[in-house]
């Protein structure tokens, strides 16, 4: 690749994280808060002793399992911003296996409520990619209104049929987990549990499922070009309706992990956006397994200093919503630009005119 | 009776909302721009019709001109955003499905922001209040139902006519829909296609910020982060539903917020019903069943839906 | 209004115009007088459209001027280019389907917007005006796509007409028409050469002999010849133009009595747009055999090979393959039979455009054992085959790496064949499969192809070019409104012939 073009890369995506600072110190700004401090607080406080660290970590598990799998759907042709509602149903399958099974051995409940999770999650992804495939309906609306379905369906379970009878309070929530039912937490003290394994098995996982192996390829082909995958004799329904359902089956086991390893019983908005972030993360991460785990921890970090935010300044945490929208808006503009040809070459002649020849073969 | 005259007057009431985003929503789309970023563009909305009328007057009575400035700025905010959109996907020429969820984002978690900061809390406003008009709302069942409304609900109404012969009659509206279905027709005779895609996401977004101070103003009067609730998505599926036509989209929302009003409607009238989470998944579930029945007619619609135009890219 | 009462002569002077990766125009100068009608030839890719883009105002030339009738004009917009009096029908129709004729052209005339308000009376006025002048018949309250491709061509002179057009530029016009329609089109110019001016751009060589005054031919955006038309044979112009004599590869073996190979009975298959594209087709293709499909596109010729191919489901008849019966199976199904295809979209079908060359090199055959094993891709194997086939098919590129998509459509051709071609195919189903390459990479493909027929394999080729027709066919067979019109052996057919026959004529008539 030639100079400049690297130079005009950088100087790209250097623009467009000063761009996202600058609009989210403008917001800081509006609402009276001190962007610097804000900054620091963000940055600083994740590093600031193991359990905070640990803090990060169990953000970024259930955004990193949603996200590869959200990578897979994208990769084959499909957005799946319904991971949120995915997640919920499989919250509610691995809680009913959680809270009925305490009397099998451990090794084999907190697999079945994995299980449990991820066939929840990937029945619930199997109607959006479904509907795609057969009715060529839009997956942005079908992913989106089933997570209203899901959320009030999670809300009535946890409301009727798994409610703790023994919860005082009024607040709709199901029993506890059973103990044999818990990831169990990795160090004295700190919230990191096991499922962080479960999330590096997974970045293995998918990384070979999508490029060393021919259902990945397929899927791949039929996401790039449907049409072309088709006349390659690909079947590409099936692989869509397939991607959807890993899809859908990663954010359910996103589910059962955060169940089992954070909160310990289905409680009410406990997929605290997760399947949206999860969509930002995939994208930042380029839909590539391997680039998603730094994404997903760079978002652990933002998500967690929602808590800081809130305890130590001004600003409402709402504000890492509004930024992670800024991140999407300005990393697919980002693409745009970096892949324009056009503009590639204004760069050239402006800054770097006469210095390298043009390409003027027709041919590379 | 009771029960049926309610949640009819409230349907032609609240239908504003859906029926001045959706109509917005299709005038993106005739252009070819799909904007899912509609939900948070009335979240803005939403937000500044609150915002203006709370922090002039506080939570009291506030006078007309109050609530109308509020919603001016509402609808201020949406076409600022409207265009923001176009910034995005028409400039740089992103893909307009997942730049459509980050606007929504963007512009949920901005109208959150600010909520927190300068509101705090749960306020209720009084927003504009329903006015009788005289003799009319007398008639019997139907007086109530469409003659007790306030002055805005039939400003939107007109808004449906308006729309039509603006899309199928004004040099604009001829513009507008050669540019969403072929836009390198459009370009060959001279009309600038990028400039009318931003018209039309300003008009577009300014309709939504509307939309969104419709609902604080006169419908919910107050404001949480949540509040549109998914209206922005159902405005854009509504679009799908009256296939890029005024009339049918206007059906559209008229049957959409009857699903929603009768909801709300059994649980009042219907107290001891337990399973009220299921109603409210009605219309997200009509919302689905009717994408899944109405499949797309190539022929009517935007074409050139969802593509970025490029002149010098060649086909 | 209009800045010029008659163009005179239309100018321009040294344009260039660069793309990136490209040089479009490269100082090119021309001129056209009055009443002329000026021919611009070239092959694919030789930078006459852009040429005409400039002159009307789509692009703007990164040097160079612009005169008529001696005057700089600055043509920043389409709209500055009517307003001199300059229209263009472009050869991908410039009309909204979803729009009438009437609003289609309202939609350039400005005088028609009052206000609020478009005056759609004023057009049609004017359209019936038009019509009448130059005996060009159209309806205008009809939606465009519910008109023929010639309907639509009229449509389209009409609107450049009524937007004031003095100076007409029309590119490749008879692209999508029958040989008679041609014929109707360029008496047609002939007679409006009589107020008007018009470049004319084609590749069709007799065409630009019996229409135009002059010629400019054009190769890889600079002008190589100019001259007058009558001094000039069209094999003199082919070889200006390509820049060598055209060596033909031309089928004059003996036609082989094979085994029937595919055979087609009364195939009924629907359109997008729901009506029968296909209607009681009947075609026997045998073993080691070409079979050229002519017919002016349109009338049934992609709908026959994505049945064939299983793209598209048929509504009654067979298609057998050696025998067993391959319709309405899946795309799969067929590829496993042996078939291969090359399709008409060789950009947005035949490649997956954003994957490497290699990755679409196993497009089919990623599940078979040769590049996989247990669902896991043999990556060497690939590699491997994918450099040997570079070599062989001299796909010029980077490298097996690169994104298909990235390549000249001549190498993405390529690639499409080398794909076919090692997979060793039964039966080779080939659509319009030199349509915009240039003459060195056709000419690689028609030798392939015909070194395919002597191995033995049946070849359907469907093409809109008579000449590759002629010269590849042991038979040829003429498609019209979705049925046999005619099959004919190759001492048979003469351009003539298939002209009426793609026409519609029928010879027991």
């Amino acid at each position: 690749m030639n100079n400049y073009k690297i130079i005009y890369k950088i100087a790209v995506v250097v623009i467009a994280v000063l761009a996202a600072l600058l609009v989210g110190a403008l917001i800081i700004i509006a609402v009276g808060g001190d962007v610097f401090y804000t900054y620091w607080i963000i940055i600083s406080m994740p590093f600031k002793n193991m359990r905070s660290f640990s803090e990060v970590m169990i953000r970024m598990i259930p955004l990193l399992i949603i996200a590869l799998g959200i990578a897979v759907s994208s990769r084959s042709g499909i957005i799946n911003i319904g991971a949120e509602g995915q997640m919920y149903m499989g919250i509610i399958a691995a809680t009913v296996i959680a809270t009925n099974c305490a009397s099998l051995p451990k090794f084999l409940v907190v697999p079945l409520c994995i299980i449990a999770g991820a066939v929840a999650g990937g029945l619930y992804g199997f109607i959006p990619g479904w509907l795609k495939a057969k009715l060529e309906v839009s997956e942005l609306l079908s992913t989106v209104m089933l997570n209203y379905v899901a959320t009030q369906f999670f809300n009535f379970c946890i409301r009727v049929p798994l409610l703790d009878p023994t919860e005082k309070s009024g607040t709709p929530m199901s029993r506890r987990v059973a103990e044999n039912a818990t990831l169990s937490r990795l160090f004295r003290g700190m919230s990191l549990h096991q499922g962080v394994f479960l999330a590096i098995i997974l970045v293995v996982v998918i990384y070979i499922l999508l490029f060393k192996t021919t259902w990945g390829y397929k899927m791949r082909a039929a996401g790039a070009s449907a049409r072309s995958a088709r006349y390659g004799g690909i079947n590409v329904s099936k692989y869509l309706i397939i991607s959807m359902v890993i899809s859908g089956a990663c954010a359910g086991m996103a589910g059962a992990v955060e169940l089992m390893g954070v909160q310990g019983r289905a409680v009410a908005g406990m997929t605290s956006g997760y399947g949206f972030s999860g969509v930002v993360v995939a994208l930042f991460g380029a839909l590539h397994p391997i680039w998603i785990v730094p994404a997903s921890f760079f978002f652990g970090i933002l998500l967690y200093s929602q808590v800081n935010l809130q305890i130590l300044t001004s600003v409402p945490p709402n504000l890492v919503k509004a930024l992670q929208g800024l991140i999407i808006l300005i990393i697919v503009a980002v693409q745009m630009v970096i892949s324009n040809p056009y503009s590639i070459e204004r760069f050239r002649k402006r800054f770097f005119a006469g210095r390298e020849k043009p390409n003027t073969g027709k041919e590379a | 009776m009771d029960f049926v005259v309610n949640t009819l007057t409230l349907t032609v009431r609240f239908a504003v909302t859906l029926m001045i985003a959706s109509m917005g929503e299709m005038f993106n789309q005739k252009a070819g721009i799909f904007n899912l970023g509609c939900e948070g563009i009335m979240s803005v909305g939403a937000f500044l019709g609150m915002l203006i009328p709370f922090t002039i007057i506080g939570p009291g009575t506030a006078p007309g001109y109050v609530n109308i400035l509020g919603l001016v700025a509402g609808t201020v905010a949406g076409c600022l955003l409207g265009l923001l959109f176009g910034v995005i996907v028409i400039t740089f020429r992103a893909p307009q499905g997942i730049a459509g969820i980050g606007m929504q984002m963007f512009g949920v978690g901005l109208a959150g922001t600010f909520f927190r900061s300068y509101i705090g809390g749960t306020q209720s406003i009084t927003g504009i209040s329903s006015f009788e008009i005289p003799l009319l709302s007398k008639i019997p069942v139907l007086g109530k139902i469409l003659f007790t409304h306030n002055p805005l609900v039939y400003f939107a109404y007109l808004l449906v006519p308006v729309a039509w012969y603006v899309i199928f009659k004004t040099p604009w509206g001829l513009k507008v829909r050669a540019v969403g279905t072929h836009p390198r027709a459009a370009d060959s005779l001279g009309i600038n296609v990028t400039r009318i895609r931003f018209q039309s996401l300003a008009v577009g977004g300014a309709m939504a910020g509307f939309a969104g101070a419709f609902l604080t103003l006169c419908q919910a009067k107050m404001f949480n982060a949540d509040i549109i609730n998914g209206r922005g998505f159902i405005a854009v599926a509504l679009v799908y539903f009256g296939q890029w036509h005024p009339i049918k989209i206007f059906l559209g929302a008229l049957l959409f917020t009857f699903a929603q009003t009768l909801q709300t409607q059994i649980q009042i009238f219907v107290p001891q019903f337990q399973y009220y989470e299921f109603l409210t998944m009605l219309p997200y579930i009509l919302v689905i069943v009717v994408l899944a029945f109405n499949r797309k007619s190539n022929r009517l619609g935007p074409t050139a839906l969802g593509r970025p135009f490029n002149r010098e890219m060649r086909v | 209004m209009a800045r010029f009462d008659k163009i005179t002569e239309l100018r321009v002077e040294h344009i260039t115009k660069r793309f990136p990766g490209v040089l479009a125009s490269d100082d090119i100068s021309l001129t056209v007088g009055e009443h002329q009608i000026l021919a611009l030839v070239g092959e694919n890719g030789a930078g006459k459209t852009t040429l005409m883009n400039m002159i009307m105002g789509l692009y703007q030339p990164d040097e160079g001027k612009i005169f008529i009738n001696g005057q700089e004009v600055q043509l920043k917009t389409p709209n500055d280019a009517f307003d001199c009096g300059i229209g263009m029908v472009h050869q991908h129709y410039m009309l909204v389907p979803n729009m009438t004729v009437l609003e289609n052209i309202a939609l350039g005339m400005k005088s028609s917007w009052k206000g609020i308000k478009v005056d759609l009376q004023s057009v049609r006025d004017k359209i019936v005006e038009i019509s009448e002048k130059y005996g060009l018949k159209v309806d205008p309250d009809a939606y465009i796509w519910q008109l023929a491709v010639g309907e639509q061509q009229r449509v389209e002179l009409v609107k450049t007409l009524c937007l004031g057009a003095k100076f007409l530029i029309l590119d490749e016009p008879t692209s999508a028409l029958t040989p008679q329609e041609t014929d109707e089109l360029i008496a047609l110019l002939k007679n409006m050469s009589s107020e008007l001016s018009i470049i004319f751009i084609s590749h069709k060589l007799n065409e630009v002999k019996a229409l135009s005054d002059k010629v400019s031919i054009l190769r890889h955006g600079k002008v190589v010849f100019e001259g007058s038309t009558a001094d000039y044979t069209p094999k003199q112009i082919a070889a200006l133009m390509t820049g060598h004599e055209v060596e033909v590869n031309a089928n004059t073996d003996a036609p082989p009595q094979g085994d029937p190979a595919l055979v087609i009975k009364d195939l009924c298959v629907r359109s997008d747009r729901g009506f029968l594209a296909l209607d009681n087709f009947n075609l026997t293709v045998r073993s080691g055999e070409i079979v050229g499909l002519a017919g002016v596109s349109g009338n049934g010729q992609r709908e026959l090979a994505e049945a064939i191919n299983g793209i598209r489901k048929s509504e009654s008849g067979s298609i057998e393959l050696f025998g067993s019966s391959i319709r309405n199976l899946t795309p799969g199904q067929i590829i496993a039979t042996g078939m291969g295809y090359i399709p008409e979209e060789r950009n947005t079908e035949g490649i997956v455009p954003s994957m490497s060359i290699k990755e679409n090199i196993i497009l089919k055959d990623s599940e078979t054992g040769t590049f996989s094993k247990n669902h896991l891709l043999k990556h060497k194997v690939i590699e491997s085959t994918s450099q040997r086939l570079r070599e062989e098919f001299d796909i010029r590129c980077p490298g097996v790496n690169t994104a298909a998509g990235s390549l000249s459509g001549g190498n993405i051709q390529k690639v499409i064949l080398a794909r076919e071609i090692a997979r060793k195919p039964k039966f080779l189903v080939c659509v319009y499969p030199i349509r915009g390459l240039d003459m060195g990479a056709a000419e690689f493909i028609h030798k392939e192809l015909l070194k395919l027929r002597k191995s033995g394999v049946g070849i359907l080729l469907i093409s809109e070019e008579l000449e590759e027709i002629m010269n590849l066919s042991d038979r040829i067979a003429v498609i019209f409104k979705g049925q046999t019109q005619a099959v004919l052996e190759r001492g048979q057919a003469t351009t003539e012939r298939l002209g009426m026959l793609m026409a519609g004529v029928r010879e027991d008539e």
